[in-house]
């Protein structure tokens, strides 16, 4: 398969881009093999299965039993992908992911596609808001969440170069091309991508090209604000945080999960430990979400980009006096 | 049958259940009930049957083991070091700080344990992974995984018995240590699982059924099930008992998760003719 050109000003499918990653990695790394419980025609990795038929294995609506057979893959050498949408992955084979996983540090990739609220319409039951928090909650379970396509190609590849269990968060929608093909991606490294000195943005996944577009938009009346894109959530980059902090005394966190145990709550921990400052937490609120499409619903949870710009604006403002 | 063989296993059938009371008696800990129901299937596997190798413990090509029911891990590691993986006076750091004898079975800490469990109803799961890609990696061995009777009645179980009958994977035999006794009652008053060969059968799998405390039928029906497993998979439904060997242990649930004190470990080993034996 010919890889896709991803340009700046593109929108595309992160869950395209990581089926394609999967079949660009199965020519380089013959012991890929992919695991998918019936929903690899929404998670892309049906392009694997078809280019590699006998490296997938099709477990069926079975997502327990799916970890488990990796994690048995896994003894015989194999580097199985495990894919399914991330509110299963994380809630449903929960315990699979810590005990057969992530305890005896078995060398099984996770993918928790539909991360978030863009889950295609299916509404609360479906949507992943704290999957992230539970991963987290798991000794020795680095996250990756990429920002955009490009990273996610790039993070999916860093993901099979990791010795051991990752939980690599993709989402549905699209979401808008932010850096160039050349981009390298830093596991556990924080990124700058736009700078500033009025005020601080850290954002993970699909929310740092919204946050990346409301400092732009910013930029145009004068505010100059930094953003930060944390794409390893896991261990988080404590030193860009702290840095933040103090540079800034008021960080804004914003991320496509719940304010409870994702991103945000990340920022805050590490602030009370090295550089006690105000943090402002973007995220869904302790509820559950409903169904309807992806972007009024951002605005409805107070989660689009002028949400971000007017969050920051405020805080420009009270710190100028 | 080799009558020799069969009264071999049987004499190192009573060593194990020895280390199995010293072990959970010096450690005043463990499930010491179920750790004897599954004696004469571990002496049958570790002492026979296993292609396996104490002094390379990661043999590319060696039969696989998983318990399952991990809590059972006194009568786990009493074979294991039994049969050479580890001194057996290592047996009195069990479950303590350090040791690698956790309280549930660590793969990256106790040698020649092929998996870690502890959480009921992962290790089918676990070993058909381990089968097919043994297949996949052109490997030849045997993925036995060791159940309990109270396990099956864990949804994954079942996911994993459909998986494995629907595609036919080959060289893997579950036991199902039938002991019909679990945590706080008798498993047919808690979620009774009969008819359980017939939900195997109805599963594809091929069932096979014994005393699973008779060493010689149970080394009879796994050498049967071996075989069978190069067709599809197989389950042995081991009719066992619960603390089999000391009389008021047997069959009874307080047995389930108690070490012996002083008196009753006496009584125990009195039973089982090994009181003479030395300190462990």
């Amino acid at each position: 398969m010919k890889r896709r050109t991803m340009s700046r000003g593109d929108s595309i499918m992160p869950r395209v881009v990581f089926g394609e990653t999967l079949v660009e990695l199965g020519d380089m790394i013959p012991e890929l093999v992919v695991l998918d419980a019936d929903v690899g025609a929404s998670t892309q990795t049906a392009l694997f299965r078809d280019a590699f038929p006998n490296r997938f294995y099709q477990m069926g609506i079975a997502e327990a039993n799916m970890v488990g057979v990796a994690a048995g893959l896994s003894t015989q050498g194999l580097i199985p992908f495990v894919s399914t949408f991330a509110i299963f992955l994380s809630k449903r084979a929960g315990d699979q992911v810590r005990n057969t996983i992530a305890l005896p540090k078995a060398n099984v990739k996770l993918n928790g596609a539909y991360g978030g609220l863009p889950t295609g319409k299916a509404g609360a039951s479906h949507s992943a808001i704290e999957d992230v928090a539970i991963m987290r909650a798991i000794p020795g379970m680095p996250i990756i969440i990429p920002a955009d396509p490009v990273e996610t190609r790039l993070a999916t590849i860093a993901a099979m170069k990791i010795p051991g269990p990752v939980y690599l968060r993709t989402v549905r929608c699209p979401v808008p091309v932010i850096f160039s093909e050349n981009e390298i991606f830093e596991f556990g490294k924080a990124k700058t991508i736009h700078d500033g000195k009025d005020a601080v943005v850290i954002s993970t996944g699909m929310m740092t090209p919204k946050a990346l577009l409301a400092a732009e938009n910013l930029k145009k009346q004068g505010l100059s604000v930094k953003v930060i894109h944390m794409g390893t959530v896991k261990p988080l980059d404590k030193a860009a945080v702290s840095a933040a902090a103090r540079e800034f005394g008021h960080i804004v966190t914003v991320e496509n999960h719940s304010v409870i145990g994702g991103l945000g709550e990340a920022v805050c921990s590490a602030v009370a430990e090295e550089y006690p400052c105000r943090v402002t937490r973007l995220g869904f609120q302790d509820l559950f979400l409903e169904s309807g499409d992806n972007e009024p619903l951002f605005t409805k949870y107070g989660m689009n980009t002028e949400n971000i710009e007017m969050t920051l604006k405020k805080i420009i403002m009270e710190k100028k006096g | 049958m080799d009558n020799k063989l069969i009264s071999e296993l049987e004499s190192l059938a009573v060593d194990l259940r020895y280390l199995i009371l010293k072990t959970t008696h010096n450690a005043g800990v463990g499930h010491t009930g179920g750790s004897l129901s599954m004696v004469e299937i571990l002496s049958c596997l570790y002492f026979h049957i296993m292609n396996i190798d104490p002094d390379d413990p990661a043999k590319e090509e060696r039969d696989r083991f998983i318990l399952s029911k991990g809590h059972t891990t006194p009568g786990y590691y009493s074979a294991l070091a039994r049969r050479g993986y580890f001194p057996e006076s290592e047996l009195k750091t069990f479950d303590q700080m350090g040791s690698r004898l956790q309280a549930h079975p660590d793969m990256n800490k106790c040698p020649g344990v092929d998996y870690s469990s502890g959480s009921l109803g992962q290790g089918l799961s676990i070993g058909i992974g381990m089968a097919l890609g043994g297949q996949a990696a052109g490997r030849h061995f045997n993925t036995f995984v060791l159940m309990g009777d109270g396990e099956s009645q864990e949804g994954q179980v079942w996911e994993a018995a459909m998986y494995a009958g629907a595609h036919n994977v080959k060289n893997i035999i579950a036991i199902v240590d039938y002991n019909k006794v679990q945590l706080a009652a008798k498993t047919a008053d808690t979620l009774d699982l009969e008819p359980l060969d017939q939900k195997w059968k109805a599963f594809n799998w091929s069932v096979l059924q014994c005393d699973g405390n008779s060493m010689e039928k149970v080394l009879k029906t796994l050498l049967q099930a071996v075989d069978m497993s190069r067709k599809g998979p197989v389950v042995l439904l081991a009719h066992t008992t619960k603390g089999k060997g000391v009389s008021f242990m047997e069959d009874t649930f307080e047995w389930h998760g108690k070490a012996p004190n002083k008196e009753e470990l006496k009584q125990a080993l009195t039973e089982l003719g090994c009181l003479d034996r030395e300190e462990l």
